[in-house]
């Protein structure tokens, strides 16, 4: 399987952007900033195809307009923390305008395999990358990685405590926006390797799973890390043996049912522990309402 | 598409409502839209666009199991959207931890079912052209069975929306309150999302799976910064609803662009001067309050 060039770069690229996405993803679900990084990767999905439609090359408009709508997104929320509505808005509307270029960029550069290049976008290519390419992609994957470790404890504290962090003395509002650019960024990164729409997945199921598994945050955050790497490389391994099935949904599936099965696990330790004492519920933090506090909101999840 | 457009904006709309699939169009539209514009005010109010927004990406792996499958794409639609609402409702235990685990359920959800939708797609070949038309949407080839039953379960919806109405808004403004009143929180809870996931599969149909935003969230949220009082809200929010689905068929007709792309474009372009229209209301200093995105 390794002999394959274009295995080698599908398991380097794959595995950095993996371990990016798997850190980022453990901030995310903390801070309760999924549904962010939704917007983010489809926002990564208009810029490939504006820059395509411009004829530059689809990573410039990735990353440009990535970072831009996400620095944007911060200003509107508090604390460099988007609203739910601004969100749904703004990422309607880019969306919109991702189908505005995808229609251009099929119509006016009419040439060989156009009508593809959205299902690419979409869904990534890791078995196309190109050495070069794969090298890129792994150099900023790590440089993303390389920040959010340097970042982690402010970011944690930030993250559980808001208010208590930023009497201390931390830029709570300047980590806010960092972390939106690392979002971003990861966003952008991963569309070349599991596509704009499925990123999500890679972010939010292993970071999921390990809340479940730990309650203590730096063992979760390398948990995440680790089982986004092993999704990966399952994913990939799996979709080598069974050519029928793409390698995007390979991963997405075993991040999923890692996910499901640190649920079931949950539940069966909670019926065991049930009949000796109460279940051990503590959180990694305090329930906290996310960012809503002028208006009247349900928070039915506490 | 025989005349171009004319300033004579009736003669236009004789000429495109020659074509039954234009008809068609504009009836479907219509009924989606208020059905999106009331599910959606409440969907706003409880701050649920992401569970919405995850909804209707299901019915993508929907429409593209019952392309494989060979039965209706309706019929895809619907089965996935509720059932992917069932399983959201289903999920999140309540416990101590609560909102962040809610979120990475319906990001995976959502990342899963995207990816189901894939490969249903990559087992069918030859379906490339169509992945465009179910992610982006297109409103023509409408047929008037597909009116029909867009209209039934609309219809539908809207009865459950009418009984559980009351109950809901309590719920979605105060929980703890409505909960000590008796009201069933988490039941009421459930019940909406079956029908958001009905509704996100009704405009899917028209919008495709990815713009079902423009209509469920868009309106309702103008509408809300408008006026913070729940009646005149809903119905400007179905008004907005018509006006923006109305707008964009008609340009759409003219255009070679997609009917998604006008429909977010109209509907984020009233939401903008709304929102810019509430800011500079409130800096006159005729309201005291800064235009916060209302929440009741």
């Amino acid at each position: 399987m390794f002999s394959q060039p274009f295995m080698q770069h599908a398991f380097l690229a794959g595995t950095a952007v993996a371990l990016a996405a798997g850190l980022v993803g453990y901030f995310l679900v903390l801070r309760a900033q999924v549904f962010t990084a939704d917007a983010l990767s489809h926002v990564a999905f208009t810029g490939a195809l504006a820059a395509l439609a411009a004829g530059l090359d689809a990573r410039i408009g990735l990353f440009a307009i990535t970072i831009l709508v996400a620095l944007g997104m911060g200003t509107l929320g508090r604390r460099g923390r988007p609203d739910d509505v601004v969100i749904g808005g703004v990422f309607a509307w880019i969306l919109g305008l991702g189908v505005f270029f995808l229609t251009l960029y099929t119509t006016t550069r009419s040439g060989s395999g156009n009508g593809s290049a959205s299902v690419t976008v979409l869904f990534g290519s890791i078995f196309g990358l190109s050495s070069s390419r794969a090298m890129v992609t792994a150099a900023i994957a790590l440089v993303i990685c390389a920040v959010i470790v340097a970042i982690a404890r402010p970011l944690l504290f930030a993250s559980l405590d808001e208010n208590v962090a930023a009497a201390r003395g931390v830029p709570v509002r300047l980590l806010g926006f960092g972390f939106l650019v690392l979002v971003a960024g990861t966003a952008a990164e991963s569309t070349q390797v599991v596509g704009a729409l499925l990123i999500l997945g890679l972010l939010a199921a292993p970071a999921g799973a390990a809340t479940r598994m730990t309650t203590r945050p730096l063992r979760a955050l390398g948990l995440s890390a680790a089982i986004a790497v092993g999704s990966v490389w399952i994913g990939l391994a799996a979709s080598y043996l069974i050519p029928k099935m793409p390698p995007s949904f390979a991963i997405l599936a075993v991040a999923t049912l890692t996910y499901l099965a640190t649920m079931g696990a949950g539940q069966l330790r909670r019926r065991h522990y049930d009949g000796i004492a109460e279940p051990n519920r503590t959180s990694p933090q305090p329930p906290r309402v996310p960012a809503l506090t002028s208006s009247a909101t349900i928070d039915e999840g506490r | 598409m025989t005349a171009g457009f004319s300033w004579n904006l009736l003669a236009d709309f004789q000429d495109m409502w020659s074509y039954l699939g234009m008809v068609n169009a504009f009836r479907a539209g219509t009924i989606v839209a208020v059905l999106a514009a009331l599910v959606g005010w409440f969907m706003v109010l409880r701050r649920q666009s992401f569970a919405g927004h995850t909804l209707a990406v299901a019915g993508f792996p929907g429409a593209a199991a019952a392309v494989l499958a060979g039965l209706g794409v309706a019929f895809g639609y619907f089965a996935f959207c509720i059932l992917a609402a069932l399983v959201i409702a289903a999920l999140p235990q309540r416990g101590g931890r609560g909102y962040t685990e809610e979120s990475a359920v319906i990001g995976t959800v959502q990342a899963f079912a995207l990816a189901a939708g894939m490969l249903f797609i990559a087992l069918y070949k030859g379906f490339l052209n169509g992945t465009n038309a179910l992610l982006f949407g297109s409103f023509l080839g409408i047929t008037t069975g597909q009116v029909a039953t867009l209209a039934l379960v609309g219809l539908a919806a809207l009865i459950v929306l009418v009984v559980i109405g009351r109950p809901l808004l309590f719920a979605s403004i105060d929980a703890d309150t409505a909960r000590a009143h008796g009201v069933p929180v988490r039941a009421v809870g459930a019940v909406f999302l079956v029908l958001l996931g009905a509704t996100a599969a009704e405009v899917s149909q028209i919008t495709g799976a990815l713009l079902v935003f423009a209509l469920l969230v868009l309106p309702p949220a103008t509408a809300q910064l408008v006026t913070p009082r729940p009646a005149r809200s809903l119905i400007l929010s179905v008004v907005l609803a018509l006006v923006t689905v109305w707008v964009s068929l008609f340009i759409a007709y003219y255009s070679p662009y997609p009917i998604g792309f006008w429909l977010a474009t109209v509907a984020f372009g009233l939401y903008a001067l709304t929102y810019a229209g509430t800011a500079i209301h409130a800096r006159m200093g005729t309201r005291a309050p800064a235009p916060a995105p209302a929440g009741a």
